[in-house]
């Protein structure tokens, strides 16, 4: 019974950092850039929720809040990319690592200033309240989180797999130049698919913020859904998933079963054995380039 | 308007272009040599930071500037070659022996890391990276005995041919020794970069493919770069160990890393200049932020204005500014204001414009 409740309390957690992850995914898959600064959307879209719910701030009702956050969240994704990152088309992948940690120092200074600095808490309708299943006790949040995730991630394959869009976000990565060449508008899918990732780090801030308290670093909770992303293999999204429950399930069962001190290095010393042995993820989709 | 001729296959060998240049660096050389009698203890002790710095950052710059391997985590070799140099002198090895072993030994310790780490590339060795840069945090605490632990270290003054070096009690001697470390590290590189290795380097930045159809060993030339990088990176972080007096696991933290990383992208990628320009920026950034904090205080009225965090906000926004409207750098900045100057009235706006590369991914779906 111990065991079961870790695991399910490890999902839980794992869904937030596969949530997160997926935003990685949906970037890396349409624009092949690598965005280190979704970590601090999820803080943004955490504390736009804060702000507009809690009666601290705005008060609004709480299902009220749920999708203006969401969309704040998207245009927020979709400005950045028309003004900042649409600029960076042409340039090396490295740059585009760079220019998004700096854009997460300003994220957090920016979410410092407006929303102070201590941790924040979600006031939410499941706060608080419990699911009995045989001798379990399930946080509703946990439950929540977990089928929210399901559901997102089954929702956003389907989009990539199926509808037209979503192909053509996978044709424009796949060759930028030929994308163009097809009459695929590759500026206007890159900026939806930031408006996607923006949404999608806003529900997984919002689960966050339920599930626990956000300060402006919590956005550095990021590099674990790096961990996630790369074992699932970045450019996944069933992977990154995946890859964010592994490491949500370590977690406590390493701070459980392993001696204080090494406990915290489980997940980056699981991602470092991934990368060695597995460079491309689980869930590989990389083919040996070829000249 | 200043044209070099080239009348001599030396001009093209030698580290400098022609006398005047060369002129300039000696100029350069005997001001930071006078530097400790123009200014008070406070801004020589600012200077010796930004050159400890300048050295982690041609470290740094060795493997990103010039092998095109992003690296966020040096600040892991940084704090290697701080705990080796201190532990080592703490054995009882003079500083003199202790200081290079701190560097060979990262440089090797580093090479060996590189080895399974660079069959990545790109974002995926900047991850590795990443995770060993949050790791060493924890290993410090781990090897406890040796590291010192949550509690720290204390650096001891130095020996340096029997004079007594040390941070408070004779910065003057202190600045000296940084000064020599960066002299000796930036002729280096300069001879390397005039080497078969240097080439090779940069060989495999611009095109591996290429490189590979040349002769050049890409594995080998990258661990060999990533070996170098770390040696040196592992000497600036004994020096900054003994600058900073006191250190202990959270000293050389992730954000050090990225800092490092940042700093070498607005100094200018690839070039020498940019890990000294660099360096200038992140060692003056705090300064000048209380010195305008301390302005705009007094012009508004209210003279305590305490902004947290707001140092790293500002170094987001000039690397921002930096990446979208001049990717090469203050020193590419430098280079265009010096040929339009030079040239002067024909320097055309796209004598620098690169080759945009449209993107071509490696997987398959």
């Amino acid at each position: 019974m111990d065991i079961l409740q870790l695991l399910i309390s490890g999902l839980a957690n794992g869904c937030v950092y596969g949530l997160i992850a997926l935003g990685f995914v949906l970037i890396y898959k349409a624009t092949e850039a690598v965005n280190f600064a979704q970590g601090d959307f999820m803080m943004l879209g955490a504390f736009m929720t804060i702000g507009l719910t809690n009666t601290e701030y705005m008060g609004l009702p709480f299902w009220m809040a749920l999708p203006i956050s969401i969309g704040l969240m998207a245009l927020f994704g979709y400005l950045l990319d028309r003004f900042v990152i649409r600029r960076m088309i042409g340039e090396s992948q490295t740059a585009v690592v760079i220019l998004t940690i700096a854009l997460g120092f300003v994220i957090r200074f920016g979410a410092g200033l407006i929303w102070g600095h201590e941790p924040q808490s979600l006031q939410n309708p499941l706060a608080g309240k419990e699911l009995h299943l045989g001798g379990l006790v399930l946080g509703l949040e946990d439950v929540a989180v977990i089928i929210v995730t399901v559901l997102l991630t089954w929702a956003l394959y389907e989009f990539f797999n199926r509808t037209k869009m979503g192909l053509a976000m996978q044709g424009a990565s796949q060759n930028q130049l030929a994308a163009y060449y097809m009459g695929i508008p590759v500026k206007r899918v890159q900026g939806l698919i930031w408006a996607l990732a923006g949404g999608v780090a806003c529900i997984a801030g919002i689960l966050f913020a339920a599930k626990g308290a956000v300060d402006p670093s919590t956005g550095l909770m990021g590099i674990k859904a790096f961990a996630a992303a790369v074992i699932g293999g970045f450019g996944s999204l069933p992977g990154a998933l995946v890859g964010g429950l592994i490491v949500g399930v370590i977690e406590p069962f390493a701070s459980r079963y392993i001696a204080a001190g090494y406990s915290q290095i489980a997940p980056y010393a699981l991602l470092l054995a991934v990368l060695i042995f597995r460079p491309h993820g689980l869930f590989s989709q990389v083919r040996v380039k070829k000249v | 308007m200043r044209i070099v001729f080239k009348t001599d296959y030396m001009q093209d060998i030698r580290p400098w272009k022609d006398r005047y240049q060369l002129v300039l660096y000696l100029l350069l050389f005997a001001l930071m040599l006078a530097a400790p009698f123009l200014m008070d203890a406070f801004y020589l002790g600012e200077l010796n930071n930004v050159l400890v710095w300048a050295i982690a950052g041609l470290g740094l710059m060795i493997l990103t500037g010039h092998t095109g391997q992003a690296s966020l985590g040096h600040a892991a070799f940084l704090a290697m070659g701080c705990y080796t140099n201190i532990i080592l002198m703490e054995q009882g090895v003079p500083f003199m022996l202790a200081f290079p072993l701190a560097g060979i030994i990262t440089g090797v310790v580093g090479m060996i890391i590189a080895i399974p780490a660079l069959r990545l590339h790109g974002i995926y060795l900047a991850i590795a990276t990443l995770a060993m840069s949050i790791l060493v945090d924890d290993i410090i605490v781990l090897t406890e005995p040796w590291t010192g632990g949550v509690g720290g270290k204390y650096a001891p003054s130095v020996n340096v041919f029997g004079v007594m070096v040390d941070r408070w009690g004779t910065p003057r001697e202190f600045y000296y020794l940084t000064l020599g470390v960066v002299v000796l590290v930036t002729l280096g590189y300069i001879n390397l970069l005039r080497a078969p290795l240097g080439r090779s380097f940069i060989a495999v930045r611009d095109s591996e493919v290429s490189a590979q159809a040349m002769g050049i060993d890409v594995a080998r030339t990258k661990a060999i770069s990533f070996g170098i990088s770390c040696a040196i990176t592992g000497l600036a972080g004994a020096l900054m160990g003994l600058f900073a007096g006191a250190f202990n696991n959270e000293t050389f933290s992730v954000i050090i890393s990225i800092e490092l990383l940042m700093m070498i992208v607005i100094g200018g990628l690839g070039s020498i200049h940019g890990a000294f320009l660099g360096a200038i920026v992140i060692g003056f950034l705090p300064q000048f932020l209380s010195l305008s904090k301390e302005w705009i205080g007094a012009a508004f009225g209210n003279d305590n204005i305490s902004i947290p965090g707001m140092e790293f906000g500002v170094f987001g926004m000039i690397l921002i500014v930096f990446i979208l409207f001049e990717p090469m750098g203050m020193y590419g900045r430098w280079l265009k204001i010096r040929t339009f100057i030079e040239l002067f009235p024909f320097y055309r706006k796209d004598m620098f414009k690169r080759q945009k590369s449209y993107l071509k991914t490696e997987r398959l779906r």
